[in-house]
């Protein structure tokens, strides 16, 4: 294993108001090439701005971001919207594009990146019946369940064959269990092309289900990371703390009531 | 026919004779033809400067605060300025292009340079409404800016650009009858010189039918066109 992606003392203050206020406080994060690396916290503890860094949808104050290599942070222009061909980003409101069909959201990326015009249906059949969606392919989003609009967003993100996905709160617009679907989808497509997955969530039962390995981020510190058992199990931060004791508190609800996920 | 000798009754059945609407056919030609070509000009220049204003905002694709401020202050400006007092402005811009500053080309510069920025305003007002959401979608796959602008923001807010064409049309028509006074000619002509200065009253009625008819059929074609789009991607 070796390590894909390398976040050293990320900073980022924003100003509302005209009020500083620290959403990343550096922070400092190693994910493995092909884990599916999980950061839980509030909302409002720098999430999805930490997501968006990676990605540079939101520029970052200080500090350093290596992806496969790459320090993305110092990518001009150009550069930069070649690396965004190799990183897929899966988002809570699914994002699509209400005026193209299934077939033409998918296809987007290929067009965007440049792939070879006669390769493209193909590869978007290919995508579009790893997320089963084949039947889908003519209809337009609007026409089309959460959990399907989601596997829409997921066979977007890894059309161009990408080594890196973020996650930005994927599966929290869900029902529970169109969530265990789309997190099986995730889990699948990892264990076939190995691709690494960053799963940024609030949801503590999505880390558990897919997650080896994870971070806490808690008022735009990395309180504590390790593996997802260890964290659980014996937490040492306040934002881990309280997510173990309501994980423990919702498995006594589920040994008493036999229910959730 | 007039309403200072006639009842309402006769005046109204005078306004259906045959030889009025044959007088009619001629203006409502030079109407539909003012019309046309400044909506034309319209939809062209302001969906331009109306693409501009919106990646020029401070939170666009593009930010440009000075070129943004500056263009706004002076959309502003020309809107500002009531359509008649335009048309008097625009007079001495008509004579230098065409070389006289009557006639249904010369207010067509009028009509447009009046109408455009509002269509502008229109058209950057639809352009904002897009969700976020899908802008960053389109950048996080590794869009150009010209890609996200004709592929993703104007298709995406195609209904609302419609809509806000419709009303620019209709504008651009009343603003057709206002330009009658200038010798213009169409429907406002027919309108004043008839109706206003001869008091033939059963002309001046057949004019205002056909405007009535004119604005709900072009109405009627933005609803339609714009809810079929919306249909079309299941959004209704």
């Amino acid at each position: 294993m070796s390590t894909y992606l390398k976040i050293t003392d990320l900073h980022k203050t924003f100003y509302p108001h005209g009020q500083p206020l620290k959403v990343l406080d550096g922070i400092n994060l190693e994910v493995e090439k092909g884990e599916i690396f999980g950061i839980i916290g509030f909302s409002g503890a720098g999430k999805s701005t930490l997501a968006r860094c990676i990605n540079r949808l939101e520029t970052s104050d200080s500090g350093s971001i290596e992806l496969g290599g790459t320090d993305i942070l110092k990518l001009s222009k150009k550069e930069l919207l070649k690396e965004r061909h190799r990183i897929g980003m899966i988002f809570q409101n699914f994002n699509l594009f209400d005026s193209m069909t299934v077939y033409q959201n998918i296809a987007y990326p290929l067009e965007v990146s440049g792939f070879p015009k006669s390769k493209i249906k193909e590869r978007v059949q290919e995508t579009a019946e790893l997320v089963g969606l084949t039947e889908k392919l003519k209809a337009h989003p609007g026409a089309l369940s959460g959990g399907q609009k989601q596997r829409v967003g997921i066979a977007r993100a890894i059309v161009t064959n990408p080594d890196f996905i973020i996650s930005d709160e994927a599966t929290s617009a869900l029902d529970p269990q169109t969530t265990m679907q789309i997190l099986d989808l995730l889990k699948e497509i990892n264990a076939k092309s190995g691709i690494t997955i960053l799963m940024i969530t609030h949801e503590l039962d999505a880390i558990r289900y897919i997650c080896n390995r994870m971070a806490v981020l808690e008022e735009g510190k990395i309180t504590e990371s390790g593996l997802v058992r260890d964290i659980f199990e014996n937490p040492n931060s306040k934002t881990g703390e309280l997510f173990a004791r309501v994980f423990k508190l919702l498995q006594n609800v589920e040994l008493t009531h036999g229910s959730g996920i | 026919m007039s309403l200072l000798d006639s009842s309402l009754w006769d005046v109204i059945v005078a306004s259906f004779s045959p030889e009025i609407w044959k007088d009619l056919l001629g203006p409502i030609g030079e109407t539909l033809y003012m019309t046309s070509i400044s909506s034309l000009i319209t939809l062209v220049l302001g969906l331009i400067i109306g693409i501009l204003l919106t990646i020029s905002n401070p939170d666009g694709l593009v930010p440009l605060k000075v070129s943004y401020t500056v263009s706004g202050w002076v959309i502003n400006a020309l809107r500002s300025l009531p359509q008649m007092i335009m048309i008097i402005l625009m007079i001495p811009v008509a004579r230098l292009i065409f070389g006289k500053s009557y006639g249904t080309n010369a207010c067509i510069i009028a009509i447009a340079a009046s109408c455009i920025p509002m269509y502008a305003r229109i058209v950057e007002s639809s352009l904002l409404e897009i969700e976020k959401g899908k802008i960053e979608a389109a950048k996080a796959i590794g869009s150009t800016n010209i890609s996200i602008i004709f592929r993703i923001l104007l298709p995406e807010t195609l209904p609302s650009l419609i809509r806000g064409f419709t009303v620019s049309v209709i504008t651009v028509l009343s603003m057709t009858a206002l330009a009658g006074m200038f010798g213009a000619g169409g429907i406002g002509d027919i309108a004043v010189r008839y109706g206003y200065q001869r008091f033939q009253h059963d002309r001046l009625f057949a004019c205002v039918y056909i405007l009535i008819i004119l604005v709900q059929l072009i109405q009627g074609i933005g609803n339609l066109v714009s809810k079929q789009i919306l249909k079309t991607r299941n959004l209704v």
